[in-house]
């Protein structure tokens, strides 16, 4: 009854059958359609294909196995992949004029040289009548070897562009730490050489566009500056080409944490009369500078650092070891600018000075130095940063600005103006004297439960074999450091990649067992080292700074994969690291 | 006989000729050869004129007759219109009709006793048609198509239609002319019935690209095979005989 009524109410339809024509060639009945031929005739009649290349002959790098993407770029595609079938049906001339339908590889045998692409192709024929037609298209490949590979065969080491990295510093530890850094991100992936010279390193690389991808991460991580050149190899007054090796010139600016500097009356009044003496006290790539007298910091991005460049007055090597005798956070408003809640070891007395970031806490100390202790009642009065960390008793470095020659215009300038120069500049906490005692307790407990990576470097070989040993010491000197820096700054560390060393965890895991077994008939507790102390020593071992273990990340080798060649290297080298 | 011919490499002979029962009006062209068709086939039985209508070659489209008259469109100049008077027999009205759709043969599509005419036509125009033709008229489309003039050729003795028309369309056009209808194509699948194909009741032009197949149809559609043009007055003389008896 419904559907009735529904019937009753729709639009009349009138029925259409639709009859039969002659083909108005052969003379079948068909149906009618746009040109009014069956489809045999139309066949007959027209060929789409017409037009279209059948056979097409590509070029093929046997070394690469990259296929010439004319005018000379080189695409890697593999037999029978996507890539490959873009790259073939780009290479046909006239399909732009039809309607490509369907696509693919006919099988050929891989050592044929020849590839076979099944093509179904739409095209309008007549007046408007759609004519479908597949067919195949035959590709022989060629060899021709690609410019790239005609190099590398020539001279395997040839190099397009190369970046030369320099600080000039005493020590690379910046370089250990931008290594890590690269191989996290991974930014040196199409360096051809690595090259590790004095004051910095070489990267190699075989396109200028990669150094200059190279330079865009160095200028995200560190403050640099850098200049390109080129050298002009070889030209062709025929067709204009000309053959260059590219070079790039990049300078780290030459400051590294902790280190002291005097800052140029000009950049000092554009920090807000910041200074002149400050200790750096990060670097990224800005450079951040803070006042441990006041606790004023400033943050400066490269470009505003070589607007007024300076270096540092003293450096890490210039530290000297000092025992805090008393420590007192300085109170008040007066003392310091912040305080942003007192979340400090002294944060139950009162307002505490804090910087804006609660990372340090202005204190007044009485410091005598290492050296004089015991023999005279030398003491200085000093105002430091550090009062987070400083205890009595502690060993803190500092600049020792009374006895030490510290040459520089702008620090002259700001002596002969008048202005003041603290006795004492501390600058960090020294866990010396703890490392030490550690290392004398054993070897297993006292190594390090993790590694990390490395580039394969070549080191240059220009020094003679009495320098190199020397060398050699400064190295190892400096990243002992960088890996004691590592334990002591989280901020570094999480800016790079930790890996475990299950080897050495293992090691240690026994050692703690051994030294249980040994301690247990004495009756005396066990005092493994490192991570679980008994509670004689756990003042030192607590404080001394270490990696946690939370932090560690597993190497892709302790899973059982291969990361392939390149990783074989860094893992060598990385074990290196530890020796 | 159904011949095959072009107008200067052209195959829409439609487009260049008008022909009819009572004469055939061909366009002036450059070359003597279309109308010497025409009159080879044509000049013993009725009277072939070179015309233009409205300054162009587009006889065939742009007026509609048969035996009885002629209508031009209201473009048609003075001197055209009485050219044509002059050169058409005197029995045959011709007339210029104010019509907006001025190309009358397009909208228009007759035989000596019925007229498809295009649905959006004026009514005066209708009674016009009528009047001066001596048909009956329907409003009709062919295959939904409203240029009746141009999707089907039909003459006394049958018609041929548009390719797509349906069969239901079919069997309703041909009540309404009283005549047998088909479904075909003329110059090789073109659908364009009415340029491509100019017919009367004993002979038939059409493009050089018509294929045989085609030609075929049409031969046996309008009943061209053993035309004659005294086939007619013979049949009506039996008739009226056998009706006399």
């Amino acid at each position: 009854m419904e559907a009735q009524a529904f019937a009753g109410q729709a639009t009349f339809q009138p029925q259409s059958t639709q009859g039969f024509v002659l083909c108005c060639l052969c003379g079948t009945n068909i149906l009618p359609n746009a040109s009014n031929m069956c489809v045999n005739c139309i066949r007959s009649q027209v060929d789409i294909t017409e037009g279209i290349q059948k056979q097409v002959t590509i070029l093929w790098c046997k070394e690469c196995g990259r296929y010439l993407q004319p005018p000379k770029h080189w695409v890697a595609a593999e037999l029978e992949s996507k890539e490959l079938l873009t790259f073939c049906i780009k290479k046909i001339k006239g399909l732009a004029k039809v309607k490509l339908v369907d696509a693919g590889f006919v099988w050929t045998e891989p050592h044929s040289k020849r590839l076979k692409v099944k093509l179904t192709i739409q095209a309008e024929v007549f007046n408007g009548a759609i004519l479908q037609q597949t067919f195949v298209v035959d590709y022989v490949v060629e060899n021709n070897m690609c410019p790239d590979c005609n190099r590398q065969n020539a001279n395997p080491n040839s190099w397009n562009a190369c970046v030369q990295l320099r600080q000039h510093v005493f020590h690379k530890r910046t370089f250990l730490f931008l290594e890590q850094l690269i191989l996290k991100h991974d930014a040196a992936a199409q360096c051809v050489k690595v090259k590790d010279i004095h004051e910095g390193i070489d990267f190699f690389y075989a396109q200028r566009g990669h150094a200059l991808k190279f330079i865009d991460f160095l200028q995200t991580v560190v403050p640099i500056r850098f200049r390109a050149d080129k050298q002009l190899v070889s030209h062709d007054t025929h067709n204009n080409t000309y053959n260059y090796k590219f070079t790039f010139s990049v300078e780290i600016a030459p400051l590294c944490k902790d280190d002291l500097v005097c800052l140029p009356a000009k950049m000092s009044s554009s920090c807000g009369g910041l200074g002149p003496l400050a200790v750096v006290s990060r670097v990224t790539n800005h450079i951040t500078i803070t006042c441990p007298l006041t606790l004023r910091s400033y943050s400066m991005d490269a470009p505003v650092y070589y607007r007024f460049p300076f270096t540092a007055l003293a450096s890490q090597r210039s530290l000297v070891p000092y025992i805090v005798l008393d420590i007192e956070p300085v109170a008040g408003p007066g003392g310091g600018r912040g305080g942003a809640g007192g979340q400090g070891e002294y944060g139950a007395s009162g307002p505490t000075p804090q910087s804006g970031s609660g990372r340090y806490l202005l204190a007044e100390a009485q410091v005598a130095r290492v050296a004089d202790f015991g023999r005279n009642d030398t003491t200085f009065f000093v105002r430091t940063h550090l009062g987070h960390v400083l205890k009595p008793g502690d060993t803190a470095l500092g600049y020792d600005m009374v006895n030490s020659q510290l040459v520089g215009l702008d620090y002259e300038a700001h002596v002969a103006k008048g202005g003041r120069v603290p006795d004492v500049i501390l600058v960090r906490k020294s866990y010396e004297e703890k490392r030490r005692r550690r290392a004398a307790k054993g070897g297993a407990a006292a190594a390090r439960p993790w590694k990390l990576k490395s580039l394969g470097m070549e080191v240059d070989d220009v020094a003679g074999p009495g320098q190199r040993g020397r060398n050699e010491a400064a190295m190892d000197a400096d990243r002992e450091r960088f890996l004691e820096e590592l334990e002591e700054d989280a901020d570094m560390r999480a800016r790079i990649n930790i890996y475990a060393d299950k080897e050495r965890m293992a090691e240690a895991a026994a050692a703690a067992a051994r030294g249980q077994q040994a301690a247990a008939p004495a009756a005396a507790p066990a005092a493994p080292a490192g991570l679980m102390d008994d509670d004689s020593e756990g003042d030192d071992e607590e404080d001394l700074p270490q990696v946690p273990l939370e932090e560690l990340l597993d190497d892709l080798e302790a899973l059982g994969l291969e990361e392939g060649g390149a990783e074989e290297g860094a893992d060598g080298g990385g074990d290196m690291d530890m020796d | 006989m159904a011949t095959r011919c072009q107008f200067e490499n052209n195959n829409d002979v439609g487009v260049f000729a008008k022909l009819t029962n009572a004469y055939c009006i061909c366009a002036l062209g450059g070359a003597e050869n279309f109308y010497s068709v025409f009159e080879a086939e044509l000049n013993d039985h009725i009277p072939v004129i070179k015309s233009s209508v409205a300054g162009t070659r587009l006889v065939g489209r742009l007026t509609v007759g048969n035996r009885n008259g002629l209508l031009l469109p209201n473009t048609t100049t003075d001197q055209e219109l009485q050219h044509i008077r002059n050169c058409l027999p005197d029995e045959v009205v011709v007339q210029r009709i104010d019509e907006r759709l001025s190309a009358l043969g397009n909208c228009i599509a007759c035989n000596d006793y019925v007229a498809l005419i295009h649905p959006d036509v004026d009514r005066e125009t209708e009674e016009i048609v009528a009047d001066v033709l001596g048909v009956e008229v329907f409003r009709q489309t062919v295959a939904g198509n409203v240029l009746v003039g141009s999707y089907c050729a039909f003459t006394n003795q049958g018609g041929l239609v548009h390719p797509k028309t349906s069969i239901e369309d079919l069997d309703e056009l041909s009540s309404l002319l009283q005549i047998p209808l088909v479904a075909g194509t003329v110059n090789r699948g073109s659908d364009v019935i009415g340029a491509g194909l100019v017919a009367n009741d004993w002979a038939a032009f059409c493009g050089l690209d018509t294929t045989s197949t085609e030609l075929s149809v049409i031969e046996s559609v309008f009943k061209l095979r053993d035309a004659q043009p005294m086939n007619i007055v013979n049949d009506l003389r039996a008739s009226l005989i056998d009706t006399m008896a």
